[in-house]
């Protein structure tokens, strides 16, 4: 059983439905308990940063989310992969659950092509930098879906793979059993699907 | 890097596509599930439904196919029409939307932009506008394109990216329909004073439509329906020729 954590950040809408489709059995819970009994481990997260952070401490799901990572594989999408840093510069500064070394900072100032848009909206190739089993059904290049005006930095030891915006948008981290992706797999299609499959799999 | 998008727009009425005909080998023409799914399979880079029902009841069959839709099909949808309060954002992304398109939900209430914005982020709110030129001036009109409101389209669109618009789709009322290619001086005009993604829509009528317009800077995606839903031009041949002649796209 997978367990999407819920701290009020955002629609599972369609993570929940990505997952049923795949025949994967998955949980939208609060609930340490629920969490602890999980096989696997999903947070997700749209919004700001210091909201999100402040979120998911008052559910007090923190420390159980420390201890059960260090057992099982958990998946943070989008916002949910950047809380996996340790800090963010979104609107001042944030510490992040520090699963990932290095920080979440603006896209904007980092662009080679100042004619780009902020946010990123739209598919993009994802690079793959390191092989790891979560990239088992998918090819190098594929096309995910994007939604992002903060990245990844400063994070080279975990990056596994990334995608270019006139710089190298980190893409998917890993640091042990904990992985993010930047981008939306419940939202990139087949691909997605692949990669939520392979997840589902570790 | 970043590729241009191509997108269908199904408009639905009573829980049937309005212009949706000559789908070969499908009983059911004009289902908007089924639509749906030959879509995403033919390479849709997302997909836009507009509800243009009136009716308690078509609305609530309109959200039932947007559930559905959602429930199988994972790229992303835009949802619009009667839009007009934070509860409509609600209802519409309970059902599986991610973003929502507002137009003149948003000539009536301009606040509904930046109250949308701060609740589901800049990213979720898409402004469309329905533009035409009314002596020399670009105008943004209301109801579907029938009532002027004597607005400066430049001004509104760029007052609603800079109150939490985060994508504009652009209909041009000028070019609508006309089959003879997007309209490119007024989309220039937008790409010139705004600096968030711009669909375009109103126009286009073959293939080599969207690569004009695609080599036009500022603008990020090519939306259209008739031509889709009557098969006089194929998604995934569109492209096959726009990836051919440079446009990077997923394919």
């Amino acid at each position: 059983m997978i367990a999407i954590i819920d701290y009020g950040v955002g629609n599972l809408f369609s993570l929940k439905s990505s997952l049923a489709h795949l025949g994967q059995e998955a949980v939208v819970t609060a609930d340490p308990a629920v969490i602890r009994a999980a096989d696997r481990l999903i947070l997700p997260g749209v919004g700001a940063f210091g909201d999100a952070m402040a979120k998911l401490t008052a559910t007090g799901l923190v420390p159980v989310i420390q201890e059960e990572a260090q057992k099982k594989p958990l998946l943070g999408i989008c916002l949910g992969m950047q809380l996996l840093f340790e800090k963010s510069y979104e609107y001042g500064e944030h510490a992040g659950l520090g699963f990932v070394k290095g920080e979440v900072c603006p896209l904007e100032p980092d662009l080679a092509d100042k004619t780009l848009k902020v946010p990123q909206i739209g598919w993009n190739a994802l690079h793959i930098l390191k092989d790891d089993p979560l990239f088992r059904y998918i090819r190098e290049g594929e096309y995910v879906y994007y939604v992002h005006s903060y990245y990844g930095k400063h994070c080279v030891e975990s990056t596994l793979a990334v995608s270019d915006y006139s710089l190298p948008v980190t893409g998917v981290v890993r640091a042990g059993k904990v992985y993010g992706t930047q981008f939306h797999p419940e939202k990139s299609g087949d691909t997605g699907l692949r990669i939520l499959k392979a997840f589902s799999e570790l | 890097m970043v590729t241009k998008r191509i997108i269908p727009c199904l408009d639905v009425r009573n829980g049937r596509v309005v212009k949706g005909t000559n789908f070969e080998g499908i009983k059911d023409v004009a289902d908007p599930v089924e639509m749906a799914r030959l879509y995403n399979a033919a390479g849709a880079d997302e997909l836009v439904f507009y509800d243009i029902t009136a009716s308690f009841e078509g609305r609530a069959l309109f959200t039932d196919i947007l559930t559905q839709v959602a429930s199988e099909i994972f790229i992303p949808l835009t949802v619009g029409g009667g839009i007009n309060t934070l509860e409509d954002f609600d209802r519409v992304l309970k059902c599986g939307a991610d973003k929502v398109s507002v137009n003149s939900g948003a000539l009536k209430n301009p606040d509904l932009i930046p109250a949308a914005a701060q609740r589901y982020g800049d990213q979720c709110v898409v402004l469309s506008a329905d533009v035409k030129r009314v002596n020399g001036q670009f105008r943004v009109f209301a109801k579907g394109g029938r009532e002027d409101t004597g607005r400066d389209a430049l001004d509104w669109i760029a007052w609603c990216t800079e109150h939490g618009a985060g994508e504009v789709c652009l209909n041009s009322i000028d070019t609508d329909g006309v089959r003879n290619g997007f309209d490119l001086e007024m989309l220039d005009a937008v790409a010139a004073r705004v600096h968030v993604p711009i669909i375009a829509s109103g126009g286009a009528g073959k293939k080599e439509d969207f690569l004009e317009l695609f080599h036009h800077k500022g603008i990020d995606a090519g939306l259209a329906a008739g031509i889709f839903h009557q098969k006089l031009l194929s998604i995934s041949d569109l492209k096959a020729y726009l990836n051919e002649n440079g446009i990077e796209m997923r394919v």
